[in-house]
Protein backbone atom coordinates (compact mmCIF):
# COMPACT_ATOMS: atom_id res chain seq x y z
CA UNK A 1 0.00 0.00 0.00
CA UNK A 2 1.47 3.28 -1.34
CA UNK A 3 1.80 5.44 2.08
CA UNK A 4 -0.22 8.05 0.65
CA UNK A 5 -2.91 5.60 -0.08
CA UNK A 6 -2.53 4.53 3.96
CA UNK A 7 -2.58 8.95 4.60
CA UNK A 8 -5.55 9.36 3.42
CA UNK A 9 -7.31 5.88 4.89
CA UNK A 10 -6.13 7.85 8.37
CA UNK A 11 -7.80 10.56 7.59
CA UNK A 12 -10.94 8.87 6.41
CA UNK A 13 -10.76 6.98 10.04
CA UNK A 14 -10.76 10.46 11.87
CA UNK A 15 -13.59 12.06 9.81
CA UNK A 16 -15.51 8.60 10.85
CA UNK A 17 -14.71 9.42 14.72
CA UNK A 18 -15.53 12.87 14.31
CA UNK A 19 -18.65 12.78 12.64
CA UNK A 20 -19.54 9.99 14.60
CA UNK A 21 -19.36 11.96 18.12
CA UNK A 22 -21.14 14.17 16.46
CA UNK A 23 -24.24 11.54 16.07
CA UNK A 24 -24.13 10.40 19.25
CA UNK A 25 -25.04 13.75 20.15
CA UNK A 26 -28.62 13.03 19.28
CA UNK A 27 -30.96 9.98 20.28
CA UNK A 28 -32.60 10.05 16.60
CA UNK A 29 -28.66 9.26 14.85
CA UNK A 30 -26.86 7.74 17.81
CA UNK A 31 -26.44 4.21 16.65
CA UNK A 32 -25.56 5.30 13.54
CA UNK A 33 -22.81 7.13 14.64
CA UNK A 34 -21.62 4.77 17.05
CA UNK A 35 -21.17 2.40 13.96
CA UNK A 36 -19.53 4.95 12.34
CA UNK A 37 -16.99 5.65 14.81
CA UNK A 38 -17.02 1.48 14.73
CA UNK A 39 -15.97 1.62 11.04
CA UNK A 40 -13.36 4.19 11.45
CA UNK A 41 -11.92 1.99 14.31
CA UNK A 42 -11.91 -1.05 11.90
CA UNK A 43 -10.55 1.14 8.83
CA UNK A 44 -7.39 2.22 11.24
CA UNK A 45 -6.77 -1.14 12.03
CA UNK A 46 -7.13 -2.91 8.29
CA UNK A 47 -4.61 -0.03 7.09
CA UNK A 48 -1.92 -0.34 9.49
CA UNK A 49 -2.38 -4.81 9.25
CA UNK A 50 -1.27 -3.57 5.70
CA UNK A 51 0.91 -0.20 5.03
CA UNK A 52 3.10 -1.18 8.31
CA UNK A 53 6.38 -3.74 8.43
CA UNK A 54 4.38 -5.90 10.34
CA UNK A 55 6.53 -9.25 9.64
CA UNK A 56 4.23 -11.84 11.96
CA UNK A 57 0.51 -12.15 11.68
CA UNK A 58 0.03 -14.91 13.92
CA UNK A 59 0.58 -13.20 17.28
CA UNK A 60 -1.52 -10.67 16.17
CA UNK A 61 -4.27 -12.67 14.98
CA UNK A 62 -4.20 -14.51 18.18
CA UNK A 63 -4.19 -11.08 19.84
CA UNK A 64 -7.10 -10.01 18.02
CA UNK A 65 -9.16 -12.75 18.67
CA UNK A 66 -8.77 -13.04 22.11
CA UNK A 67 -9.84 -9.34 22.94
CA UNK A 68 -12.21 -9.07 20.45
CA UNK A 69 -14.03 -12.53 21.97
CA UNK A 70 -13.29 -10.99 25.74
CA UNK A 71 -14.75 -7.85 24.69
CA UNK A 72 -17.52 -9.11 23.44
CA UNK A 73 -18.61 -11.25 25.86
CA UNK A 74 -18.32 -8.36 28.34
CA UNK A 75 -20.29 -6.16 26.45
CA UNK A 76 -23.13 -8.44 26.29
CA UNK A 77 -22.73 -9.94 29.98
CA UNK A 78 -22.66 -6.66 31.78
CA UNK A 79 -25.83 -5.56 33.73
CA UNK A 80 -26.75 -2.24 32.73
CA UNK A 81 -26.14 -1.17 36.61
CA UNK A 82 -22.71 -2.10 36.38
CA UNK A 83 -22.05 0.50 33.47
CA UNK A 84 -19.43 2.79 35.41
CA UNK A 85 -17.59 0.01 36.70
CA UNK A 86 -17.29 -1.33 33.06
CA UNK A 87 -16.29 1.99 31.25
CA UNK A 88 -13.80 1.69 34.09
CA UNK A 89 -12.19 -1.53 33.42
CA UNK A 90 -12.00 -0.54 29.69
CA UNK A 91 -10.52 2.91 30.41
CA UNK A 92 -7.73 0.82 32.49
CA UNK A 93 -6.98 -1.73 29.37
CA UNK A 94 -6.65 0.98 26.94
CA UNK A 95 -4.36 3.03 29.27
CA UNK A 96 -2.44 -0.35 30.03
CA UNK A 97 -2.44 -1.06 26.38
CA UNK A 98 -0.37 2.24 25.67
CA UNK A 99 2.02 1.69 28.67
CA UNK A 100 3.04 -1.51 27.10
CA UNK A 101 3.32 0.19 23.66
CA UNK A 102 5.38 3.12 24.92
CA UNK A 103 7.31 0.88 26.95
CA UNK A 104 7.98 -1.95 24.32
CA UNK A 105 9.15 1.06 21.92
CA UNK A 106 11.68 1.89 24.47
CA UNK A 107 13.30 -1.44 25.15
CA UNK A 108 13.30 -1.54 20.79
CA UNK A 109 15.11 1.68 21.12
CA UNK A 110 17.76 0.06 23.86
CA UNK A 111 18.08 -2.77 22.35
CA UNK A 112 19.01 -1.15 18.69
CA UNK A 113 21.24 1.08 20.70
CA UNK A 114 19.58 4.25 18.46
CA UNK A 115 19.27 7.28 20.19
CA UNK A 116 15.61 8.22 19.79
CA UNK A 117 14.79 12.09 19.13
CA UNK A 118 14.03 14.64 21.87
CA UNK A 119 10.53 14.62 21.53
CA UNK A 120 10.01 10.87 21.04
CA UNK A 121 12.09 10.38 24.17
CA UNK A 122 9.65 12.67 26.41
CA UNK A 123 6.52 11.23 24.83
CA UNK A 124 7.72 7.99 25.69
CA UNK A 125 8.24 9.04 29.52
CA UNK A 126 4.66 10.86 29.01
CA UNK A 127 3.12 7.99 27.54
CA UNK A 128 4.64 5.74 30.58
CA UNK A 129 2.99 7.88 33.24
CA UNK A 130 -0.17 8.34 32.03
CA UNK A 131 -0.63 4.48 30.38
CA UNK A 132 0.44 3.59 33.66
CA UNK A 133 -1.73 5.85 36.25
CA UNK A 134 -4.41 5.13 34.15
CA UNK A 135 -4.39 1.41 34.19
CA UNK A 136 -3.91 1.10 38.13
CA UNK A 137 -6.06 3.86 38.52
CA UNK A 138 -8.73 2.75 36.62
CA UNK A 139 -8.61 -0.56 38.44
CA UNK A 140 -9.25 0.91 41.70
CA UNK A 141 -12.47 3.17 40.61
CA UNK A 142 -13.36 -0.54 39.09
CA UNK A 143 -12.45 -2.36 42.56
CA UNK A 144 -14.77 0.60 44.98
CA UNK A 145 -17.45 0.43 42.41
CA UNK A 146 -18.03 -3.13 42.31
CA UNK A 147 -17.41 -2.76 46.04
CA UNK A 148 -14.30 -5.29 46.24
CA UNK A 149 -13.00 -2.83 48.54
CA UNK A 150 -14.37 -0.25 50.92
CA UNK A 151 -15.47 2.58 48.72
CA UNK A 152 -14.49 5.67 51.68
CA UNK A 153 -11.78 7.84 50.77
CA UNK A 154 -8.76 5.54 52.30
CA UNK A 155 -6.39 8.60 53.53
CA UNK A 156 -3.39 8.65 56.00
CA UNK A 157 -1.34 11.31 57.19
CA UNK A 158 0.81 13.51 54.74
CA UNK A 159 -1.00 11.59 51.83
CA UNK A 160 -0.56 14.55 49.36
CA UNK A 161 3.01 15.18 50.35
CA UNK A 162 3.86 11.54 49.33
CA UNK A 163 1.97 11.31 46.45
CA UNK A 164 3.86 14.78 45.15
CA UNK A 165 7.46 13.05 46.33
CA UNK A 166 6.48 9.68 43.77
CA UNK A 167 5.42 12.07 41.30
CA UNK A 168 8.65 14.21 41.48
CA UNK A 169 10.79 11.19 41.65
CA UNK A 170 9.09 10.33 38.32
CA UNK A 171 9.56 13.13 36.80
CA UNK A 172 13.44 13.26 37.75
CA UNK A 173 13.94 9.99 36.60
CA UNK A 174 12.00 10.53 33.45
CA UNK A 175 14.40 13.15 32.75
CA UNK A 176 17.18 11.55 33.42
CA UNK A 177 16.30 8.87 30.79
CA UNK A 178 15.45 11.91 28.22
CA UNK A 179 18.67 13.85 28.37
CA UNK A 180 21.18 10.79 29.16
CA UNK A 181 20.21 8.00 26.98
CA UNK A 182 22.90 5.65 27.61
CA UNK A 183 21.66 5.67 31.33
CA UNK A 184 20.82 2.48 32.91
CA UNK A 185 17.56 0.64 32.73
CA UNK A 186 16.61 0.76 35.95
CA UNK A 187 15.37 4.28 36.11
CA UNK A 188 13.12 3.16 32.89
CA UNK A 189 11.08 0.34 34.96
CA UNK A 190 11.30 2.48 38.23
CA UNK A 191 9.16 4.95 35.82
CA UNK A 192 6.75 2.25 35.13
CA UNK A 193 6.56 0.98 39.19
CA UNK A 194 5.70 4.44 40.58
CA UNK A 195 3.88 5.24 37.80
CA UNK A 196 1.24 2.24 38.57
CA UNK A 197 1.75 3.13 42.09
CA UNK A 198 0.71 6.88 41.92
CA UNK A 199 -2.43 5.91 40.25
CA UNK A 200 -3.54 3.56 43.12
CA UNK A 201 -2.43 6.28 45.18
CA UNK A 202 -4.61 9.03 42.87
CA UNK A 203 -7.73 7.07 43.81
CA UNK A 204 -7.76 5.66 46.79
CA UNK A 205 -9.09 8.87 49.34
CA UNK A 206 -11.67 9.69 46.53
CA UNK A 207 -15.05 8.40 47.91
CA UNK A 208 -17.40 6.05 46.00
CA UNK A 209 -19.86 8.50 45.44
CA UNK A 210 -17.45 10.60 43.78
CA UNK A 211 -16.28 7.91 41.64
CA UNK A 212 -18.41 8.92 38.52
CA UNK A 213 -15.66 12.12 37.93
CA UNK A 214 -12.94 9.74 38.47
CA UNK A 215 -13.93 7.76 35.18
CA UNK A 216 -14.65 10.22 33.49
CA UNK A 217 -11.23 12.12 34.05
CA UNK A 218 -9.46 8.54 33.43
CA UNK A 219 -11.51 8.27 30.42
CA UNK A 220 -9.55 11.63 29.53
CA UNK A 221 -6.33 10.45 30.74
CA UNK A 222 -6.44 7.32 28.36
CA UNK A 223 -7.48 9.27 25.66
CA UNK A 224 -4.19 11.36 26.08
CA UNK A 225 -1.83 8.20 26.63
CA UNK A 226 -3.36 7.18 23.32
CA UNK A 227 -2.47 10.52 21.90
CA UNK A 228 0.96 10.22 23.50
CA UNK A 229 1.06 7.24 22.08
CA UNK A 230 0.63 8.61 18.33
CA UNK A 231 3.55 11.44 19.05
CA UNK A 232 5.57 8.53 19.67
CA UNK A 233 5.44 6.45 17.19
CA UNK A 234 4.84 9.17 14.62
CA UNK A 235 0.52 8.69 13.77
CA UNK A 236 -1.73 11.31 13.64
CA UNK A 237 -4.91 9.11 13.57
CA UNK A 238 -3.90 8.24 17.15
CA UNK A 239 -3.19 12.13 18.26
CA UNK A 240 -6.24 12.94 16.82
CA UNK A 241 -8.46 10.34 18.30
CA UNK A 242 -6.67 10.38 21.59
CA UNK A 243 -7.22 14.60 21.68
CA UNK A 244 -10.94 13.80 20.98
CA UNK A 245 -11.28 11.87 24.35
CA UNK A 246 -9.39 13.67 26.48
CA UNK A 247 -11.20 16.72 25.77
CA UNK A 248 -14.58 15.00 25.69
CA UNK A 249 -13.42 13.39 29.10
CA UNK A 250 -12.54 16.88 30.75
CA UNK A 251 -15.68 17.84 29.39
CA UNK A 252 -18.26 15.55 31.01
CA UNK A 253 -16.03 15.60 34.63
CA UNK A 254 -16.81 19.43 34.43
CA UNK A 255 -20.22 18.90 33.98
CA UNK A 256 -20.28 16.28 37.02
CA UNK A 257 -18.97 18.71 39.08
CA UNK A 258 -21.09 21.42 38.11
CA UNK A 259 -23.96 19.25 39.23
CA UNK A 260 -22.64 18.58 42.60
CA UNK A 261 -21.03 22.60 43.16
CA UNK A 262 -17.72 21.44 43.47
CA UNK A 263 -14.67 22.00 41.77
CA UNK A 264 -12.57 19.01 40.04
CA UNK A 265 -10.22 19.91 42.97
CA UNK A 266 -12.13 18.66 45.52
CA UNK A 267 -13.54 15.40 44.31
CA UNK A 268 -10.05 14.62 43.48
CA UNK A 269 -8.29 15.58 46.39
CA UNK A 270 -11.02 16.27 48.96
CA UNK A 271 -11.82 12.86 50.50
CA UNK A 272 -15.54 13.55 50.41
CA UNK A 273 -18.18 11.27 50.73
CA UNK A 274 -18.79 7.57 50.62
CA UNK A 275 -20.14 6.85 53.73
CA UNK A 276 -17.52 8.08 56.27
CA UNK A 277 -19.61 10.06 58.66
CA UNK A 278 -16.93 12.40 58.83
CA UNK A 279 -19.62 15.63 58.36
CA UNK A 280 -21.58 16.80 60.92
CA UNK A 281 -24.81 17.53 60.07
CA UNK A 282 -25.81 21.51 59.84
CA UNK A 283 -29.01 20.84 61.26
CA UNK A 284 -29.97 18.04 64.04
CA UNK A 285 -33.13 16.43 63.13
CA UNK A 286 -34.01 16.39 66.64
CA UNK A 287 -37.82 17.40 67.67
CA UNK A 288 -39.38 17.08 64.26
CA UNK A 289 -41.45 13.89 63.38
CA UNK A 290 -41.67 12.11 60.06
CA UNK A 291 -45.51 11.30 58.77
CA UNK A 292 -45.44 7.37 57.30
CA UNK A 293 -47.88 6.06 54.56
CA UNK A 294 -49.01 3.20 54.14
CA UNK A 295 -48.91 1.70 50.70
CA UNK A 296 -52.91 1.58 50.15
CA UNK A 297 -52.80 5.36 50.97
CA UNK A 298 -49.81 5.96 48.87
CA UNK A 299 -51.60 4.52 45.74
CA UNK A 300 -55.39 6.14 46.34
CA UNK A 301 -53.11 9.87 46.30
CA UNK A 302 -51.20 8.65 43.32
CA UNK A 303 -54.09 7.46 41.22
CA UNK A 304 -56.32 10.23 41.82
CA UNK A 305 -53.59 12.76 40.90
CA UNK A 306 -53.20 14.93 37.61
CA UNK A 307 -49.76 15.59 37.49
CA UNK A 308 -47.11 13.17 38.75
CA UNK A 309 -43.07 13.81 38.58
CA UNK A 310 -40.92 10.58 39.69
CA UNK A 311 -37.51 11.59 40.95
CA UNK A 312 -35.67 8.65 41.18
CA UNK A 313 -32.31 7.45 42.69
CA UNK A 314 -29.88 5.22 42.54
CA UNK A 315 -31.24 3.43 45.16
CA UNK A 316 -33.90 2.69 42.42
CA UNK A 317 -31.13 0.68 40.08
CA UNK A 318 -29.93 -0.66 43.04
CA UNK A 319 -33.27 -2.20 44.20
CA UNK A 320 -33.34 -3.72 40.47
CA UNK A 321 -37.01 -1.67 40.39
CA UNK A 322 -36.77 0.09 37.10
CA UNK A 323 -39.47 -2.11 35.60
CA UNK A 324 -41.75 -1.63 38.61
CA UNK A 325 -41.81 2.09 37.90
CA UNK A 326 -42.83 1.82 34.65
CA UNK A 327 -45.98 -0.43 35.19
CA UNK A 328 -46.28 2.05 38.12
CA UNK A 329 -46.47 5.02 36.14
CA UNK A 330 -48.54 3.04 33.35
CA UNK A 331 -51.09 2.61 35.71
CA UNK A 332 -51.06 6.13 36.66
CA UNK A 333 -51.51 7.16 32.74
CA UNK A 334 -54.13 4.73 32.41
CA UNK A 335 -56.40 6.74 35.34
CA UNK A 336 -55.51 9.92 33.12
CA UNK A 337 -52.62 11.30 35.34
CA UNK A 338 -49.49 12.61 33.66
CA UNK A 339 -46.23 11.02 34.49
CA UNK A 340 -43.05 12.57 34.09
CA UNK A 341 -39.54 11.76 35.59
CA UNK A 342 -37.08 14.47 36.52
CA UNK A 343 -33.31 13.05 36.32
CA UNK A 344 -31.03 15.01 38.22
CA UNK A 345 -27.48 15.10 36.10
CA UNK A 346 -26.05 12.98 39.31
CA UNK A 347 -28.70 10.02 39.74
CA UNK A 348 -27.34 6.96 39.04
CA UNK A 349 -23.35 6.30 38.63
CA UNK A 350 -22.19 8.03 35.91
CA UNK A 351 -23.59 11.32 33.43
CA UNK A 352 -26.72 9.99 32.14
CA UNK A 353 -26.62 6.53 33.61
CA UNK A 354 -30.30 6.79 35.26
CA UNK A 355 -31.25 7.38 31.82
CA UNK A 356 -29.85 4.35 30.60
CA UNK A 357 -31.56 2.50 33.46
CA UNK A 358 -34.93 3.64 32.72
CA UNK A 359 -34.37 3.10 28.95
CA UNK A 360 -33.59 -0.22 29.20
CA UNK A 361 -36.80 -0.75 31.39
CA UNK A 362 -38.54 0.78 28.20
CA UNK A 363 -39.67 4.07 29.63
CA UNK A 364 -39.82 6.50 26.39
CA UNK A 365 -37.07 8.97 26.79
CA UNK A 366 -39.62 11.85 25.87
CA UNK A 367 -40.77 11.16 29.60
CA UNK A 368 -37.14 11.98 30.70
CA UNK A 369 -36.51 15.37 31.90
CA UNK A 370 -33.80 17.57 32.97
CA UNK A 371 -33.14 19.08 36.13
CA UNK A 372 -33.31 22.94 34.11
CA UNK A 373 -36.48 21.89 32.03
CA UNK A 374 -38.47 20.28 35.11
CA UNK A 375 -37.36 21.59 37.95
CA UNK A 376 -40.11 24.91 37.24
CA UNK A 377 -42.97 22.60 37.01
CA UNK A 378 -43.28 21.23 40.55
CA UNK A 379 -44.95 23.67 41.80
CA UNK A 380 -47.68 22.95 39.30
CA UNK A 381 -47.87 19.34 40.21
CA UNK A 382 -49.96 17.16 42.79
CA UNK A 383 -47.37 14.40 43.46
CA UNK A 384 -44.11 14.39 43.50
CA UNK A 385 -43.15 10.34 43.72
CA UNK A 386 -38.96 10.41 45.39
CA UNK A 387 -37.58 6.76 44.59
CA UNK A 388 -34.41 5.86 46.16
CA UNK A 389 -32.92 9.89 45.78
CA UNK A 390 -31.80 11.53 48.67
CA UNK A 391 -29.60 14.15 48.40
CA UNK A 392 -30.19 15.46 44.80
CA UNK A 393 -34.15 16.53 46.53
CA UNK A 394 -32.64 18.43 50.07
CA UNK A 395 -33.63 21.72 50.14
CA UNK A 396 -30.77 22.79 52.51
CA UNK A 397 -28.94 23.08 48.93
CA UNK A 398 -30.96 26.01 48.70
CA UNK A 399 -31.59 27.57 52.14
CA UNK A 400 -29.05 26.52 54.66
CA UNK A 401 -25.86 28.17 54.15
CA UNK A 402 -24.03 25.92 56.49
CA UNK A 403 -25.18 22.63 54.75
CA UNK A 404 -22.08 21.00 53.26
CA UNK A 405 -24.30 21.08 50.23
CA UNK A 406 -25.17 24.29 50.04
CA UNK A 407 -25.19 25.64 46.55
CA UNK A 408 -25.46 22.31 44.70
CA UNK A 409 -28.34 22.50 42.07
CA UNK A 410 -31.01 20.10 43.11
CA UNK A 411 -34.80 19.26 41.86
CA UNK A 412 -37.11 21.48 43.49
CA UNK A 413 -39.44 18.23 44.49
CA UNK A 414 -40.64 20.04 48.02
CA UNK A 415 -42.54 22.57 46.04
CA UNK A 416 -45.24 19.93 44.66
CA UNK A 417 -48.30 19.91 46.30
CA UNK A 418 -47.59 16.84 48.08
CA UNK A 419 -43.97 14.60 48.47
CA UNK A 420 -44.01 10.81 48.42
CA UNK A 421 -40.78 9.30 50.05
CA UNK A 422 -39.77 5.30 49.41
CA UNK A 423 -36.91 4.99 51.28
CA UNK A 424 -35.64 2.17 52.82
CA UNK A 425 -35.24 3.96 56.24
CA UNK A 426 -33.85 7.14 57.58
CA UNK A 427 -30.59 6.41 57.23
CA UNK A 428 -28.96 9.64 55.26
CA UNK A 429 -27.60 10.39 51.67
CA UNK A 430 -23.88 9.62 50.69
CA UNK A 431 -23.05 12.83 52.09
CA UNK A 432 -24.34 11.98 55.54
CA UNK A 433 -26.59 15.13 55.85
CA UNK A 434 -29.97 15.28 56.84
CA UNK A 435 -32.70 16.04 54.78
CA UNK A 436 -35.45 18.56 55.98
CA UNK A 437 -37.59 17.46 53.07
CA UNK A 438 -38.69 14.25 55.05
CA UNK A 439 -40.03 16.47 57.78
CA UNK A 440 -42.00 18.66 55.61
CA UNK A 441 -45.23 18.53 56.75
CA UNK A 442 -46.73 17.91 52.87
CA UNK A 443 -44.14 14.92 52.53
CA UNK A 444 -45.41 11.16 53.26
CA UNK A 445 -42.68 8.64 53.78
CA UNK A 446 -43.69 4.84 52.43
CA UNK A 447 -40.76 2.86 54.44
CA UNK A 448 -39.18 -0.57 52.45
CA UNK A 449 -37.09 -1.73 49.79
CA UNK A 450 -37.70 0.25 46.66
CA UNK A 451 -38.84 -2.53 45.26
CA UNK A 452 -41.05 -4.19 47.71
CA UNK A 453 -43.13 -0.62 48.23
CA UNK A 454 -43.86 -0.84 44.26
CA UNK A 455 -44.85 -3.63 44.17
CA UNK A 456 -47.17 -2.64 47.01
CA UNK A 457 -48.03 0.17 45.18
CA UNK A 458 -48.96 -1.53 41.95
CA UNK A 459 -51.14 -4.02 43.64
CA UNK A 460 -52.97 -1.12 45.47
CA UNK A 461 -52.85 0.82 42.28
CA UNK A 462 -54.99 -2.30 40.51
CA UNK A 463 -57.53 -1.52 43.14
CA UNK A 464 -58.24 1.49 43.24
CA UNK B 1 11.25 19.34 15.08
CA UNK B 2 8.99 20.66 12.15
CA UNK B 3 7.30 17.06 12.53
CA UNK B 4 6.45 17.54 16.63
CA UNK B 5 5.09 21.15 16.00
CA UNK B 6 2.83 19.60 13.58
CA UNK B 7 1.59 17.17 15.50
CA UNK B 8 1.62 19.68 18.07
CA UNK B 9 -0.89 21.50 15.98
CA UNK B 10 -3.20 18.18 14.97
CA UNK B 11 -3.57 17.84 18.48
CA UNK B 12 -4.65 20.69 19.68
CA UNK B 13 -7.16 21.40 17.32
CA UNK B 14 -8.27 18.68 17.42
CA UNK B 15 -8.79 18.82 21.06
CA UNK B 16 -10.71 21.97 20.72
CA UNK B 17 -13.01 20.23 18.14
CA UNK B 18 -14.05 17.71 20.75
CA UNK B 19 -14.90 20.36 23.83
CA UNK B 20 -17.27 21.79 20.55
CA UNK B 21 -18.75 18.10 20.05
CA UNK B 22 -19.23 17.13 23.63
CA UNK B 23 -20.81 20.17 24.38
CA UNK B 24 -23.63 20.01 22.30
CA UNK B 25 -24.53 16.29 23.53
CA UNK B 26 -27.57 15.95 26.17
CA UNK B 27 -27.37 14.67 29.61
CA UNK B 28 -29.37 11.92 28.71
CA UNK B 29 -26.88 10.51 26.11
CA UNK B 30 -23.86 10.82 28.12
CA UNK B 31 -23.35 7.68 29.56
CA UNK B 32 -23.20 5.89 25.80
CA UNK B 33 -21.06 8.82 25.01
CA UNK B 34 -18.58 8.13 27.24
CA UNK B 35 -18.53 4.16 26.18
CA UNK B 36 -18.04 5.40 22.87
CA UNK B 37 -15.52 8.11 23.42
CA UNK B 38 -13.62 5.18 25.73
CA UNK B 39 -14.14 2.71 22.29
CA UNK B 40 -12.38 5.49 20.40
CA UNK B 41 -9.06 5.65 22.87
CA UNK B 42 -8.54 2.39 22.14
CA UNK B 43 -7.32 3.34 19.05
CA UNK B 44 -3.74 2.29 20.80
CA UNK B 45 -4.70 -0.91 19.02
CA UNK B 46 -2.61 0.89 16.22
CA UNK B 47 0.57 1.23 18.23
CA UNK B 48 -0.48 -2.27 19.66
CA UNK B 49 -0.57 -4.09 16.17
CA UNK B 50 3.10 -2.37 14.88
CA UNK B 51 4.84 -3.50 18.05
CA UNK B 52 3.02 -6.70 18.07
CA UNK B 53 4.35 -7.77 14.36
CA UNK B 54 6.94 -5.67 14.47
CA UNK B 55 9.68 -8.76 14.80
CA UNK B 56 11.84 -6.94 17.82
CA UNK B 57 12.14 -10.05 19.40
CA UNK B 58 9.95 -12.21 22.04
CA UNK B 59 10.07 -9.11 24.64
CA UNK B 60 8.50 -6.35 22.61
CA UNK B 61 6.59 -9.05 20.77
CA UNK B 62 5.05 -10.49 24.25
CA UNK B 63 4.57 -6.93 25.25
CA UNK B 64 2.71 -6.44 22.09
CA UNK B 65 0.86 -9.05 22.00
CA UNK B 66 -0.84 -8.24 25.66
CA UNK B 67 -1.21 -4.64 24.11
CA UNK B 68 -3.14 -6.22 21.17
CA UNK B 69 -5.22 -7.86 23.50
CA UNK B 70 -6.08 -5.33 25.89
CA UNK B 71 -6.73 -2.50 23.64
CA UNK B 72 -9.01 -4.98 21.47
CA UNK B 73 -11.26 -5.56 24.70
CA UNK B 74 -11.19 -1.92 24.91
CA UNK B 75 -12.52 -1.24 21.44
CA UNK B 76 -14.78 -4.27 20.92
CA UNK B 77 -16.18 -4.13 24.22
CA UNK B 78 -16.60 -0.52 24.08
CA UNK B 79 -18.43 -0.16 20.98
CA UNK B 80 -20.68 -3.34 21.63
CA UNK B 81 -21.31 -2.15 25.10
CA UNK B 82 -22.42 1.70 23.39
CA UNK B 83 -24.65 0.06 20.63
CA UNK B 84 -26.25 -2.01 23.23
CA UNK B 85 -27.22 0.97 25.04
CA UNK B 86 -28.24 2.84 22.42
CA UNK B 87 -30.73 0.13 20.77
CA UNK B 88 -32.48 0.78 24.47
CA UNK B 89 -32.87 4.31 23.32
CA UNK B 90 -34.11 3.02 20.48
CA UNK B 91 -37.09 1.27 21.14
CA UNK B 92 -40.84 2.26 21.22
CA UNK B 93 -42.48 1.55 24.57
CA UNK B 94 -44.70 -1.34 23.77
CA UNK B 95 -48.18 -1.57 22.74
CA UNK B 96 -50.80 -1.59 26.18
Amino acid sequence: MPAWLAQVSYLVAAVCFILGLKWLGSPATAVRGNRLSGLGMLIAIVVTLLDRHIVSYQVIAAGLLVGSGLGLWMARSVKMTAMPQMVALLNGLGGGASLLVGGSEYLKARLAGSQPALDVAITTQATLLIGAVTLTGSLIAWAKLEERMPGRPITFPMQKMVNALVFLVIVVLAVWQVVRFDSPAWPFYLVCLLSLVLGVLLVIPIGGADMPVVISLLNSYSGIAGGMTGFVIHNEELIIAGALVGSSGIILSQIMCKAMNRSLGNVLFGAFGGGGGAIASAKSAEGLTVRQVSAADAAVQLGYARSVIIVPGYGLAVAQAQHLVREMADLVEKRGGEVKYAIHPVAGRMPGHMNVLLAEANVPYDKLFDMDQVNSEFERTDVALVIGANDVVNPAARTDPSSPIYGMPILNADQAHSIIVLKRGMGSGFAGIENELFYNPKTAMLFGDAKASLAKLVTELKAV
Amino acid sequence: MEALIGSIVVFTLATFLGVELIHRVPTMLHTPLMSGANAISGITIIGSLIVAGGGHGWISTGLGFTAVVFAMINVVGGYAVTDRMLQMFKKKPEAK
